[in-house]
């Protein structure tokens, strides 16, 4: 009887907690799927069910010179993101992993602090300095406000590969005559090819997505997401859905592509993975 | 090269005039000195006072426990650590002193560490490219190289499609094709399965012996040691117990631990006295000074005597046998005498199953070791 009991109580007590695990998933995912739904509503983003399927919206979309002239500006930031971030993330990682000297400790806090530091005092403090440097706002300022917030980025991939590096294949070729220099650069980055590739993918895409920093770092030319931002004041127009369901969708494909990279290579940090994890359907 | 050789045989000592003359036909200086290096990390110290010569075209094996510094030994001469003292000279030239690339020496590693991103072909064309051989020249000599080893079917393989046993060729040949004057090899053969390594211990010797190279050669397993080299340095702690010939060092161990270590044996306490030795219930003449001594005595020195023909000038104990492994060609026994002894014995493997036995052994087969290396 005792038994039956509580089995019974159990049985009910994971109902309940299904219940609540799909309250929670459809409050995350629910927005997303009428955001990409109402993209194709011929009646705009009011009514319901939606109906009129449509793909007027994104016949607009793509005859919008504002929006693709945004879009550019963020592929531009993106990029030059990506290679600043790299340019100084690489040499980092590799300074945390393999040379010793003194602060160490203190030099990785200060290179993976922006990972945690909230965009908006990275934003706030950017913005104090470009003022007292006198520097006019544009996109050179977004671009190196996400470079150096995401240097931080590119240094936790790349250590992880590093460690997943076997250090007797280093040893080996310096043994078979190969200097360090050389080492580096024929057996190093080979090794490291696939945590590099997948730290420029993640970049790439947090910058693409990237509001508070660049909200404060803004000149003249708007990117996508503030352009977005922007018009969103002026009302929503199933537009906006179309725009956003292409940004979600290049943003899961990038993702995957990342994931997938670091599954090959099994490199790669926490950062991101369960994000991945969820996204890759395999 | 013979002003220097002459110069050279001058400081030699007596063992390695006997030592050189051994393994080359040409008296020259050694190819490798090792002299007085120590190595220590932090507080712990892995290496003390080490000092070991090379022969041209030697076969030296460093074996030793796990945690004796063999290894670290190894990679102080391959240039991946730095010697806390002493020095290291390959012929006229410091090489602890020089980058690992500067030396001509190249390793086998326990890993491996074949290159994943290359092939097998392009793996053994590693150094020969960096050196910037001409590319005919890499060509020939790698193929020369992989035939040697077996190997030139899987030029175009990656290394992870090979096998644990074609990726040591493999190795094998990416450090012999740049015609290195010495070969570090540390426990290459450790990761594979007891037939293949068997096998590999005599390819590896006749290669060695082929291409006239000296190897250095770190193992833990005494029984290949024996099998393979010119010379064993036995590594206990830290510090070289002994180093001789593999027959020298079983015949004739130095230690206590070089006599247990290098195959079985018993170790008798005796009490000398006028000439005349006294280990427990055994009393032989020999001719020592006057004090406690140790003596080691191999289980095939102690035989099966039989009541009619006594050897004369054997020294005879009576046990029961309480113990019997067979071994096929041989059986080694536990036999327990007076004051509760044990001996172990090797006896041939036809003897059936013993009881009560008399054992015999000539007292020139006890060995007289010292307790532990002496510190210097």
């Amino acid at each position: 009887m005792e038994l039956l009991v509580s089995e019974g109580k159990s049985v009910s007590g994971s109902r309940w907690l299904l219940l609540h695990a799909a309250v929670v998933f459809a409050f995350l995912y629910l927005p997303i799927a009428v955001l990409i739904i109402y993209s194709f509503n011929g009646d705009g983003v009011g009514g319901f069910p939606p109906h009129h399927l449509t793909f007027d919206w994104y016949r607009i979309l793509f005859a919008d010179g504002p929006i693709w002239d945004s879009v550019l500006n963020s592929l531009q930031v993106a990029l030059a993101a990506m290679v600043i971030s790299l340019a100084f993330g690489v040499p980092a990682a590799l300074a945390l992993e393999r040379a010793q000297f003194p602060g160490k400790a203190l030099f990785r806090r200060l290179v993976l602090l922006p990972l945690i530091l909230p965009g908006i005092i990275t934003g706030l403090s950017l913005l104090m300095l470009f003022n007292v440097a006198g520097t006019k706002l544009s996109l050179l300022t977004i671009i190196l406000g996400h470079g150096t917030a995401l240097i931080s980025v590119a240094t936790t991939e790349v250590f992880a590969g590093l460690q997943k590096v076997d250090r007797a294949q280093e040893e080996a070729s310096l043994d078979l005559g190969a200097n360090y220099w050389q080492t580096f650069w024929r057996i190093t980055v080979p090794n490291l090819k696939l945590p590099i590739i997948g730290a420029a993918l993640l970049i790439f895409t947090l910058s693409m997505d990237e509001i508070a920093v660049s909200f404060f770092l803004i000149g003249r030319d708007n990117t996508l997401p503030l352009e977005i931002w922007g018009r969103l004041r002026r009302g929503i127009t199933p537009e906006i859905n179309a725009v956003s369901t292409i940004i979600f969708v290049f943003s899961l494909v990038a993702i995957l592509l990342w994931y997938r990279l670091r599954v090959r290579g099994e490199g790669g940090s926490e950062i991101g993975l369960e994000i991945a994890e969820v996204a890759d359907p395999v | 090269m013979p002003a220097s050789g002459v110069r050279n045989i001058g400081m030699m000592t007596t063992s390695e005039i006997a030592m050189a003359s051994v393994s080359s036909s040409v008296v020259r200086g050694p190819l490798l000195r090792i002299q007085n290096v120590a190595k220590s990390f932090g507080k712990n110290i892995v290496l003390r006072n080490i000092s070991l010569d090379v022969a041209e075209g030697e076969f030296l094996t460093i074996l030793g426990e796990s945690g004796s510094g063999k290894t670290t030994l190894l990679r102080i001469i391959a240039g991946f650590e730095t010697a806390s003292g002493g020095e290291v000279w390959m012929g006229e030239e410091r090489l602890d002193q020089q980058p690992p690339y500067r030396r001509r020496v190249n390793t086998v590693f326990q890993s491996y560490a074949l290159f994943p991103h290359l092939t097998v072909e392009q793996n053994v064309a590693y150094g020969l490219r960096v050196a910037k051989r001409p590319e005919v020249e890499i060509a020939s000599r790698v193929k020369e190289a992989l035939d040697k080893v077996k190997m030139s079917a899987y030029a175009k393989s990656k290394p992870s499609k090979i096998s644990g046993g074609q990726q040591q060729r493999v190795a094998l040949a990416r450090a012999l094709v740049n015609r290195p004057r010495l070969l570090l090899l540390d426990e290459p053969l450790s990761a594979l399965d007891a037939n293949l390594r068997r096998q590999m211990q005599v390819e590896l010797k006749s290669l060695q012996r082929e291409v006239g190279i000296s190897f250095i050669f770190v193992t833990h397993d005494q029984e290949e040691a024996m099998v393979m080299s010119d010379r064993i340095a036995l590594l206990r702690s830290g510090e070289l117990e002994q180093v001789a010939t593999p027959r020298e060092i079983y015949g004739r161990p130095a230690t206590a631990y070089v006599a247990q270590f290098i195959g079985h044996t018993n170790l008798l306490k005796g009490q000398v006295q006028a000439g005349k030795v006294r280990s427990g219930p055994f009393t032989w003449s020999a001719a020592l000074p006057d004090g406690p001594a140790l003596f080691s005595l191999r289980p095939e020195s102690l035989h099966l005597a039989s009541q009619e023909n006594a050897a004369s000038g054997s020294v005879r104990i009576s046990g029961k046998v309480r113990h019997q492994a067979f071994h096929g060609a041989t059986e080694l026994i536990r036999v327990e005498c007076a004051d509760g002894l044990i001996l172990v014995v090797r006896i041939p493997g036809s003897a059936g199953a013993l009881d009560n036995v008399e054992l015999e052994f000539f007292p020139g087969d006890a060995v007289v070791v010292r307790e532990s290396a002496e510190r210097i």
